[in-house]
This record gives structure tokens, C-alpha cells and sequence, in this order.
């Protein structure tokens, strides 16, 4: 009898379970039905008009680099000291970013003994630091300090601190006590705690994340560059605006573009299979 | 390499002494060749002509500016009339009967009460601003510029004075300017002019709790439409904030969001089966199918973005593409790489009971990558809250276009920080929102 009832129970479970699923995909499909066809609505240029145009910007800048022949690849060494400047931008703000990040993971998170009252403060200003689109940071240093590299650098290298702070955080949680508990016992203070015990324990990881995040912020300042920070982004708009005419230099930009990211995807994601045995990703 | 009898690692003097000075010598020269290197960087961005040339009184313009508005009292001299008006808008001009009691007009002659002290009295063409610890300025407007007359000693910081122009600004918050064809006072106060409703709505400066009974009210203000109708139209339609456009703006930025994120992982996933070792025999296929990722992932959401504001012209849809293609690459990729570490044991479990091929995928595979699946997702969806504000701004629309044409124009900056902060708030729910539903569905708390 109650073997029974406790089938029934599970059966009527299940049921609801399947139900629950179901919705969900439905809600899912709903949203993405309705969100194409509001946002076709929305767009200037609706979608099927758009798709027969879609391979005309390509091939235009395609058939312009053919042309250009064997100088286009000329244009492409003439945009490397653009392509530089946005790899500095990167490299600089994660580098930056990374080293508050340290101090910030260091002084939030209970298992190395951060100093108690301050650890939620911390905590909550790297939510914000992270909420902060790098946009926004760099637009208003644009309009203070006119355009230049450093404000894009700035940008992300402060959304960079929040990011890694929290990744680096948790990374501390994860940590084996043991040696910070035996340097607490001769005495040593929580700097040195923090330089024997910590570091060589979570050192790896922090690279591995570090690379990550030198990989996204090679994107990041790329982007930044097309609202007036300089690098091979301001190079971009400006070859775009001169519109026909210019499409070799575009598509030398976006081979240029292509290339790089895919190597420093390539190299990172290498190097991270070897700091931490297997790539681990995001 | 020789072993000692307790089969323990033997280790000579010279190998140890060797690593250890190794070690010690990468632990200078890491920093070392950071430090360089950002030195380089410092010239190489060229810092030093940047800070000479930086603007800093643009970061208090703004500052001020966001958190305060200005009265204007303006005298225009050619026509000899007097008008008082909020940030000198003709359509927030006031009423002469509804002044505020800061300013007394009589006529075309003004006096103007700024507080402390200070204040403001205008005769005719002339101008003359008392000024505590430093005394009467007198100018007078001329066909030609303006005539000065200082009080003795020096002349303060504050005070600009050519023949064309007087202005003064002795605080932050008060300023007087006189040129051949007007005087202007300018009155600072804190908050957000108008932000509710337009200053010519009847709604303009009512308290609450009055705006909640018009509300609930049966007579009509408008006849064609109820109270509560016309309070959200005039809010909505307000053209010094546009509230409505605002808004339009960051449902489209999050429609951009969402939509790009779900097709991504709507066409990731079967995609990532045929780039996964296990899944996929053919080592053509998978080649393939890895480096259409790699491919998509690297022409970057810049590029593809550029590509679909030419095809698709401006709007949500544009955005929402450029983020599907360069996510199915991501998250393809991420999918595939779960796909390869899952446990065979369950699969072939299911086998076991003489499941089919599509029930083994179901019942073997899904659950496995179902945790890794889902917060995948949730992850890109929150970090693509802030990537569509950015392809925003390089035309796609939506809040970050927006942002960047306040900021051109610089003229309102209050609009500017109202959007930035909307901005942030929207991240910051996305953010919440995602991790919470990360938090439910995985862990099932």
C-alpha cells in the first residue's frame, strides 16, 4: 500500500517535472520568437532585405584588397604599430588591473585571514567595478583627458580589477590552510603569510586567469578604440568613414585584427594548459 | 641520476645552489621587466604631454553639472525684456506672476537675491553685484563691450574682464555675465531640473502624494484618456529627459542581450557534438566544425558588428547577430570541451537497457553537461549586458548609442549621468539576476 502511494507520489513528480521542462523551453522559444520580430520591427533595415546585402560589404572590401594586390600586404605591415598600441593598451590594463585584483582578493576572503569588517566592503566594490561597462569609463576620461590611449586603459583596467578580484578570490577559497596555519604558529605576520603560504599555492591559477583576461582585453581595447581611444580600433573608424575606396585598408585591418587574436588565443590557451594541466576555460 | 638506497631522490650541492639561484634571479627580474615595460608604456602612450593637456575643470563642469541645475535671469538689451528661466530653455521660461522669491522684478530693472550675500541688482544697461569681503562690481553694457568699475585691490581670481565680457563666478555656484547685448545671472541649485514632468505640464512640481489622489480620481484632466494614462504619457513623453526613448533604448540593449546569447547556445550545442572527439568519428567534420569556431570567435564582435550595421542598418537585431555569431564560437567551443570530459559510464548504462542512439544522447549525455550548459549561458548573458552597450556605441543602437550622442553634444549632463546610472542599474540586475538563477538551478538552493 504505501509502496504504491510512494510510486503514485513519484510518478505525479515526474509528471510535474516534465511539465516544468516544458515550459520552460516553450518560455524559451516564446522569447526568442517574439524578440526576432519585435527587434526586426525595431532595426532600420529589416532582416530579409538585410540578408541579400549581407555578403555585399565583405566582397566589396574583399574585391578592393584583390585589387590592391601585392600591396595590401604593405597595408597590413603599415597597420602593425596600431595594432601594437592596442596590445600595450591591453597588456598595460591587465597588468594593472591584475595587481589591485591581487589586493583586492587578498583583503576579501575569509580563508587567508583577511581582516573581518572589511571583507563585505570589498566584496561589494568589486561588484561594482565590475558592473562599470568599460564604455562608459572610457567615454567620460575621453572627454577629461582627450583622446589618447590611457583612458581606454584605465577603463579596463578597472573593470579587469573587479573581474580577476573575484576569480582570484575564489580561487583563495580553495586553498589548503595547512601551511598558513604552521607559518601562524613561529609567528610570522599575515604579509608573510600571504608571501610563503598563499602565493605559491594559488600562483598558477592566478596566471591561468590572468591570461584569460589578457585575451578578452585584447578584445575589449579593440573596441574601445572605435569611441576614440586610439589604436588599431581609431584606425578602423577611420578607414570605415572614408567609406568606398578604402576597403583594402579595412580588410587589412580586420586581417590584421584576425590574426592576432586568434595567436594570443592560441598562445594563452596554451600556456594555461600548462600552468594548470588542462584548459580550463572561462 | 643516482638513487640512495632508501630509493629517495639523490640531489648534488651544485643542482640545488643551481635551481635555487635560478629562482631567486626570475623573482628580480619578473618585476624588473614589468616595471620596464610599464616605463616604456608611459612614453609610449605619451603620459607626460596627456596630463599637461588633460582638461580637469571638464570633470567639475560635469560633476556639478550632473548632480545640479541653473536659473537663468537674462536681460536681453536690444528688445528690454527680462526673463527668468530654467537652464535659459524658452519653453521652461516663468510666468512674470510665478517668479521665484529669490528675484523681484519691476518693470525691466531686476534684483537679484543670491544667498549669502550676494546679490544682484540690474538698472537699465547697468549691472551691479555685491560681492561680501570684496565689494560693488559695476558694469555697464555699451554699444561697444562693457564698461568695468572694480572696487580697489587686487583683482580677484574669479573674475574675467575684457572689453567684450564681463563674466564673474566668485563660487561655484553663481555666476554673472555681461556682454554688449545681455546680462545673465546664473543661480545654481541641487537635484535634477524637470525630471519628472515638463515644465509647462500641469503635473510640474506636484508633490506625490497629490499626483497618486489625480490618479485615483474620476475627474478627467484629459477627457481622452484616464488620469493615470496622462500621468505616465506626460512622464514618458517629458522632452527634456525623454524617459520613453530612454527606456526604449535599454530594452533594446537587453533584447540585443538575450536574444544573441540564446541563439548562441541554440546553435552551439548541436554544434558542439560534432566537434567533440567522442561524438564525431569523422576527423574531417571535426576540423571543421572547430575551426568555424575559432574562426567566428576570432573576427571578434567588432568586426561582425561593422559587417551587420552595413546589412541590417541600426536597431536591436544588429546587435543580438553580432553577438550569436561570436558566441556560438565561444560557447561552441566550451560545449564541446564539456562534451569530451563526460563520464562513458553513464551512456553506456543506458545503452545497456537498449536505448537508442537519440535516447543515449538523452539520457547519457544531456545531464552531464546540463550544469555546464546552464551557467555557461548565464555567464555570457551577464558579461553580453555590457558587450551590447559597447556595440551600442559603435552604431547598433540602443543605450550605448544613446550615451555616446549625450555626451557629443555636451550640453545636458545631467541626462548623461541619468543614463550612465540607468546603465549600471540594468548590469547590476542582470548580474543578480543571473547569478541567482545560477544558484537555483545548479545547486538547487
Amino acid at each position: 500500500m504505501a509502496v504504491a502511494a510512494l510510486e503514485q507520489e513519484i510518478l505525479t513528480l515526474r509528471k510535474r517535472r516534465q511539465l516544468y521542462s516544458l515550459i520552460g523551453l516553450l518560455l524559451v522559444v516564446a522569447v526568442l520568437m517574439s524578440g526576432y520580430s519585435k527587434s526586426n520591427e525595431m532595426n532600420s533595415g529589416g532582416f530579409l532585405q538585410g540578408l541579400t546585402k549581407f555578403f555585399d560589404y565583405p566582397g566589396e572590401i574583399v574585391l578592393e584588397a584583390w585589387e590592391a594586390g601585392p600591396a595590401f600586404f604593405g597595408l597590413i605591415v603599415h597597420f602593425v604599430p596600431a595594432m601594437l598600441e592596442t596590445l600595450n593598451i591591453a597588456a598595460v590594463a591587465t597588468l594593472i588591473g591584475g595587481a589591485m585584483a591581487v589586493v583586492l582578493a587578498m583583503t576579501s576572503t575569509r580563508n587567508v585571514d583577511s581582516w573581518g569588517p572589511l571583507i563585505p566592503v570589498v566584496r561589494r566594490m568589486m561588484d561594482i567595478m565590475r558592473a562599470f561597462p568599460e564604455l562608459i569609463i572610457a567615454l567620460f576620461l575621453i572627454f577629461v583627458l582627450g583622446s589618447s590611449p590611457v583612458p581606454a586603459m584605465i577603463a579596463v583596467a578597472f573593470h579587469t580589477a573587479g573581474a580577476l578580484g573575484k576569480l582570484f578570490s575564489e580561487v583563495n577559497d580553495n586553498i589548503d590552510r595547512k601551511p598558513i596555519e604552521g607559518l601562524s604558529a613561529c609567528g610570522a605576520s599575515w604579509l608573510q603569510r600571504i608571501r610563503f603560504a598563499v602565493l605559491p599555492q594559488v600562483a598558477p591559477n592566478y596566471l591561468s586567469y590572468f591570461l584569460l583576461r589578457l585575451e578578452i582585453n585584447v578584445r575589449a581595447s579593440a573596441i574601445l578604440g572605435f569611441v576614440g581611444a586610439g589604436g588599431i580600433g581609431q584606425e578602423l573608424r577611420r578607414t570605415i568613414g572614408w567609406g568606398k575606396g578604402a576597403g583594402d585598408e579595412t580588410a587589412a585591418i580586420f586581417v590584421l585584427l584576425f590574426f592576432t587574436i586568434m595567436m594570443i588565443d592560441q598562445l594563452s590557451s596554451y600556456l594555461r594548459g600548462k600552468l594548470v594541466g588542462a584548459g580550463r576555460a572561462h | 641520476m643516482a638513487y640512495d638506497t632508501f630509493n629517495e631522490p639523490f640531489f648534488d650541492r651544485n643542482t640545488v645552489f643551481q635551481n635555487v639561484r635560478r629562482r631567486a634571479w626570475i623573482t628580480v627580474a619578473a618585476p624588473v621587466v614589468v616595471c620596464l615595460y610599464l616605463v616604456y608604456t608611459w612614453f609610449a602612450f605619451g603620459v607626460p604631454q596627456l596630463l599637461s593637456k588633460a582638461q580637469p575643470e571638464r570633470a567639475a563642469i560635469l560633476a556639478t553639472d550632473s548632480v545640479a541645475y541653473k536659473v537663468h535671469v537674462t536681460k536681453l538689451l536690444r528688445r528690454d525684456i527680462m526673463e527668468v528661466s530654467i537652464e535659459g530653455e524658452r519653453r521652461a521660461t516663468y510666468e512674470i506672476n510665478q517668479l521665484p522669491d529669490w528675484v523681484e522684478v519691476e518693470g525691466t530693472n531686476a534684483f537679484v537675491d543670491l544667498g549669502e550675500g550676494y546679490s544682484v541688482a540690474i538698472t537699465g544697461k547697468v549691472m551691479e553685484f555685491d560681492v561680501p569681503d570684496y565689494g560693488v562690481i559695476k558694469v555697464t553694457a555699451t554699444n561697444s563691450g562693457v564698461n568695468t568699475e572694480l572696487p580697489s585691490g587686487p583683482v580677484p581670481e574669479w573674475l574675467r574682464d575684457n572689453p567684450k565680457k564681463f563674466d564673474a563666478r566668485p563660487t561655484l555656484d553663481r555666476r554673472v555675465q555681461v556682454t554688449r547685448t545681455k546680462i545673465e545671472v546664473h543661480n545654481y541649485f541641487g537635484g535634477w531640473e524637470n525630471f519628472w514632468f515638463p515644465f509647462t505640464s500641469e503635473l510640474h512640481g506636484m508633490p506625490f502624494s497629490q499626483l497618486w489622489a489625480i490618479a485615483l480620481s474620476n475627474e478627467r484632466l484629459d477627457p481622452s484618456q484616464s488620469n493615470m494614462s496622462y500621468i505616465m504619457h506626460e512622464f514618458l513623453d517629458n522632452p527634456d529627459w525623454q524617459h520613453g526613448e530612454v527606456f526604449i533604448a535599454l530594452f533594446e540593449t537587453i533584447m540585443m542581450a538575450v536574444l544573441g546569447t540564446l541563439t548562441a547556445a541554440f546553435f552551439g550545442l548541436p554544434l558542439a557534438f560534432l566537434a567533440a572527439r567522442n561524438f564525431t568519428p569523422s576527423k574531417i567534420l571535426r576540423f571543421g566544425t572547430r575551426r568555424l569556431f575559432d574562426f567566428l570567435r576570432g573576427i571578434d564582435m567588432l568586426i561582425w558588428s561593422l559587417i551587420f550595421i552595413r546589412a541590417f542598418g541600426l536597431g536591436p537585431l544588429t546587435g543580438a547577430l553580432a553577438i550569436a555569431f561570436t558566441d556560438t564560437g565561444s560557447l561552441g567551443k566550451l560545449f564541446s570541451e564539456a562534451l569530451e570530459n563526460i563520464d562513458n559510464k553513464q551512456v553506456e548504462g543506458v545503452r545497456a537497457t537498449g536505448a537508442s542512439q537519440l535516447q543515449r544522447y538523452r539520457f547519457g549525455v544531456i545531464p552531464q553537461i546540463l550544469p555546464v550548459f546552464v551557467s555557461q549561458v548565464l555567464y555570457y548573458l551577464e558579461s553580453n549586458t555590457r558587450s551590447a552597450t559597447v556595440i551600442g556605441a559603435l552604431g547598433a543602437g540602443g543605450i550605448g548609442l544613446m550615451l555616446v550622442e549625450t555626451m557629443k553634444t555636451s550640453r545636458d549632463w545631467e541626462n548623461t549621468s541619468y543614463i550612465i546610472i540607468l546603465t549600471i542599474v540594468v548590469v547590476i540586475i542582470m548580474d543578480q539576476t543571473s547569478s541567482w538563477l545560477r544558484r537555483k538551478l545548479i545547486e538547487g538552493k
